[in-house]
């Protein structure tokens, strides 16, 4: 894969570019990087652009990653993008929960850019 | 310290001797990972308005209250300069945001650290107050801790006020 198309849902306008800057600094080559504040934003984006990979918080207002996930799984032409989860420390539940929705990793935060290459990189198959 | 009542919900007893260096960890780790910075303690004696920006980030469930973080305007402009790789002049109302980021996670790393408390607890979206001029009950009954440590030689706290 060349150019990646990324996906970045986070409710903090700051975390969001800082995985977007982590996710360069991983070597990724990010040709799009589309933005949204919560799940729901999310699912708006996703009806009219196509995207590579998707990074998504957990907890967020007016749809949380867990419910973002699920009806990404829903819908046949977004069910097979890769979703990476971004949460706090603390929250194993919440992850189990989310890789039993579908998710196919996760970061915690707080993590440096070579955490999120790790985690990052397998699940594009680099 | 972890007492698990006989209901499902695991509950934390307060430990203050345990509690303090932990929230004090999780204060450290969060600024050495997403700021590459260290946090010492704060050795002067600190000024209140010092503490114009607060980020309050609640808890719910094993144990229940609010963690804040206050610091001055510009540490908070500094501190979103070092998340971001940015100057603090080219920083604008991230570093609301930032402060609230920081919050919440070091709330996130406190909690997993208390054994059988992580997955018990839900943390909120942070809440950011701009000012001094406010006043702050402590919640009938609770506990308090609080660290005041040095950001490029200015103090900012960081607080967890419980429930009983």
């Amino acid at each position: 894969m060349s150019q990646i198309r990324a996906l970045i849902v986070d409710d903090s306008s700051v975390m969001r570019k800082i995985v977007e800057r982590s996710l360069r600094q991983a070597g990724l080559d990010l040709s799009t990087v589309y933005e949204a504040g919560n799940g729901a934003e999310a699912l708006g984006l996703l009806d009219t652009n196509t995207v590579d990979l998707i990074l998504s918080d957990i907890n967020m207002p007016v749809m949380d990653g867990l419910e973002f996930v699920r009806q990404l799984q829903t819908i046949p032409k977004l069910k097979g993008v890769p979703v990476v989860m971004i949460t706090t420390e603390g929250s194993e539940s919440n992850v189990v929960q989310a890789l039993s929705l579908g998710a196919k990793g996760y970061i915690r935060k707080p993590f440096t850019p070579d955490q999120v290459k790790e985690h990052v990189l397998p699940v594009l198959g680099l | 310290m972890t007492q698990f009542s006989e209901n499902a919900l695991p509950t934390a007893t307060f430990d203050r001797p345990t509690w303090t260096p932990l929230l004090e960890l999780s204060t450290r780790e969060v600024f050495e990972i997403m700021l590459t910075t260290q946090v010492h303690p704060y050795t002067e004696e600190a000024n209140v308005k010092d503490g114009e920006f607060t980020a309050l980030v609640g808890l719910a469930g094993s144990i229940c209250g609010v963690l804040s973080i206050r610091c001055t305007d510009q540490s908070a402009r500094i501190m979103a300069s070092k998340m971001l790789g940015m100057t603090p002049e080219e920083v604008d109302s991230d570093s609301w945001d930032a402060l609230g980021e920081i919050a919440n996670m070091i709330a996130g790393n406190f909690k997993g650290k208390l054994s059988g408390v992580g997955n018990h607890c839900m943390l909120s979206v942070p809440t950011i107050i701009v000012g001094t001029d406010y006043e702050s009950r402590s919640l009938a009954g609770g506990n308090t801790i609080e660290s005041i440590f040095d950001f490029e030689k200015k103090p900012f706290w960081v607080t967890l006020e419980l429930h009983e």
